[in-house]
């Protein structure tokens, strides 16, 4: 396993669109490193520029301790799962793993030992001598990754690998991931447009927008700090509410006089957009706070997600299913917990500290 | 590739094969047994020259002449095809060099083709579709415009008369229907298979050739039983730029049966049966694939 470095990348496609501006990434050796980002926002082009699938415009990438800028995507030791799996329909399960080892040409008894290894780990055995129309897509992603493994790859690329499995499944094939990664010890970088998928897997987010990196950082530390409005809207679910907010003696106040604690680093009558989390907003039926319309409710099971509208906009609060409020009812909301986030509403950056 | 057909007046009653009821038996019926009975007329019409030319075939001369014309009653003989495979036969040596001919046109076209479309398939290339278009727009004109040209110009080259020549028109006039058509079939061979052949450790060309080439080779069979069809049947060129009887293809050999003072029905229509059986089997072997090669790509995945 290696570490991957990638420098000043910029990609411009030869029709003129821009797919990444200037990204500098350092993921580290035996991380689980994910890109997030909606679609165009340049994390495949970044995934694929460092497989050698696309030629960067300028910049450099560097595994281990070698710049592979140039070099052939078969000579930078590296192992790609894609989102349609890529299995090759004419071989079986057992020689689509094989296919890299014969790439190498390893001795027959080698290929053997290592399909088997990678087969007993994702528990593969009983497929091998099947094709791959002959399996589901679950069975079809293990494949996949198994391909992956064999060749004790210096890092893996994973391109959207889960988006094809449906729900119940993404999230078995999630924790089969990340367990595969640690006990691998692997460098691993995912491509993904799920945040869920991010927070649960990553050990650190990058999310990007536009060709540009708009925050990196560990799963908690992008989810609590969003370091934009974008990267506050993109994480979390139901996201972040944005509040226009005006700080006052000591409090961010909002229309209606609704008061969130506030954050440090902000000067008395600074204009902000707070970013409170549905969690840090509590309703009660009587009691502090300002008043609020309940307009919907989702109840969830384990929680339940109530949108509340006051003046100063409509809310997401999620509460505990315990709490029992009616559509229509009135209530009160109050801000509980730390200080949020605080943007600025021009340049749309985090200004709080 | 199921087609689900809705019959008609049933249009408004839901989706069809869904909720809509079957069809009314009566109508059905009626309406079959007018289609069965117009498909038979088209048949016969269609089917009497090949069935005439197969009389002919096993008539004797003199029953060929007859009047009124004999249609069942008379001694079949084997005498005709005997005498197109025979010593003297006119026309062997025209079918010797229309395989030869058919089969190193499609052999050229199908080698230089199929590469061509998997590059205009796979890579970003300056004008791409300005680029196919010009490789299409060659097929527009009718090939007997260019007859004169190619005739000037073999002449100066040495060509006439030559079966080098032909290969060489041939491969030309296929080279463009087999990139056209192999680019459909390389197009439904995602590039995700080469990408990931080519990370697992090949080169780009290995990458094609032991991953995507496995797959394409029912398209490469249609294609070039497609190119073969159209080299074996070819006339115009054959007629206009050969005229040496050991170096005339099958087609133009059988037209030159017919003239002089007396044509010999039965040895022409024995040539016909026997220059007609190879593609009627070749295009029987591969009719799945023909047929998939002609829908291939119509249908988006």
């Amino acid at each position: 396993m290696a570490e991957v470095h990638v420098r000043k990348l910029h990609k411009a496609f030869p029709d003129g669109t821009v797919a990444v501006e200037e990204l500098d990434l350092e993921i580290k050796d035996g991380e689980l490193f994910v890109m997030l980002g909606p679609s165009g926002c340049g994390k495949t082009t970044t995934l694929r520029c460092i497989a050698g699938l696309e030629e960067e415009t300028s910049g450099q990438i560097q595994i281990g301790d070698e710049v592979v800028s140039g070099l052939r995507p078969s000579e930078r030791d590296i192992a790609m799962v894609f989102q349609f799996y890529a299995l090759y329909p004419h071989l079986t399960v057992r020689e689509n793993m094989a296919f890299p080892l014969r790439a190498a040409k390893r001795p027959e008894a080698e290929i053997n030992e290592r399909v088997a290894e990678a087969a007993r780990m994702l528990q593969l055995e009983p497929y091998l001598t099947r094709t791959p129309s002959k399996l589901s897509g679950g069975e079809q992603q293990r494949v996949a990754l198994g391909r992956a493994m064999v060749r004790h790859p210096k890092a893996f690329l994973m391109d959207e690998p889960l988006t094809n499995l449906d729900a119940e499944l993404r999230a078995d094939m999630r924790a089969e991931v990340k367990h595969l990664q640690q006990r691998l010890n692997a460098t691993m970088i995912y491509v993904t447009h799920d945040q869920t998928e991010a927070m649960a897997l990553g050990d650190r987010i990058a999310i990007m927008n536009k060709g540009n990196l708009e925050q990196l950082g560990a799963p908690m530390e992008v989810y609590n700090r969003p370091a934009s409005l974008f990267a506050a809207r993109f994480i979390g679910s139901p996201p972040m509410n944005l509040i226009e907010a005006e700080v006052t003696n000591g409090h961010l106040t909002a229309a209606g006089g609704l008061q969130m604690t506030a954050p440090e680093g902000l000067s008395r009558g600074q204009k902000v957009i707070a970013g409170v989390r549905p969690e840090n907003f509590t309703i009660s039926a009587t009691g502090d706070g300002v008043q609020g319309r309940i307009v919907s409710r989702e109840a969830l099971g384990d929680e339940t997600i109530f949108v509340v509208e006051c003046q100063a906009g409509l809310f997401h609060v999620r509460m505990p299913a315990t709490a029992r409020f009616d559509e229509e009812q009135v209530v009160a909301v109050r801000h509980v917990g730390v200080a949020p986030p605080a943007y600025d509403p021009t340049t749309e950056k985090v200004v709080s500290a | 590739m199921a087609t689900h057909i809705q019959p008609e007046g049933l249009a408004d009653e839901g989706i069809a094969g869904e909720t809509a009821p079957p069809p009314v038996r009566k109508e059905r019926k009626l309406g079959s047994g007018i289609e069965i009975v117009l498909l038979a007329l088209f048949m016969i019409v269609m089917l009497f020259p090949v069935l005439w030319m197969l009389e002919t075939a096993i008539k004797e001369t003199k029953d060929i002449y007859a009047v009124p014309a004999k249609v069942l009653s008379f001694e079949p003989t084997l005498q005709h095809f005997k005498n197109v495979f025979g010593e003297n036969s006119p026309v062997l040596q025209g079918f010797k060099n229309s395989v030869i001919v058919a089969g190193f046109s499609t052999l050229i076209a199908t080698l230089l083709g199929v590469p061509a479309a998997w590059a205009y398939s796979r890579f970003k290339l300056v004008a791409k579709k300005d680029q196919l278009f010009f490789i299409l727009s060659t097929r527009f004109m009718p090939p007997v415009v260019v007859v004169i040209p190619l005739f000037l110009m073999f002449r100066d080259f040495g060509l006439l008369d030559t079966l080098l020549g032909l290969i060489l028109v041939y491969s030309a006039f296929n080279l463009p229907f087999t990139i056209w058509m192999m680019k459909g079939f390389i197009d439904e061979v995602p590039a995700e298979y080469e990408e990931a052949a080519m990370l697992d450790g090949y080169s780009r060309f290995e990458a094609f050739w032991r991953v995507t080439m496995p797959l394409l080779i029912p398209g490469i069979a249609a294609t070039a039983v497609f190119a073969l069809i159209f080299s074996w049947n070819e006339f115009v060129f054959s007629i206009f730029l050969i005229t040496d009887p050991d170096t005339r293809t099958a087609p133009s050999a059988i037209a030159g049966l017919i003239g002089g003072t007396t044509t010999d029905w039965g040895l022409v229509a024995a040539s016909a049966i026997t220059f007609a059986v190879p593609v009627l089997v070749f295009a029987f072997l591969v009719r799945k694939h023909l047929v998939a090669g002609v829908t291939l790509g119509a249908v988006r995945r």
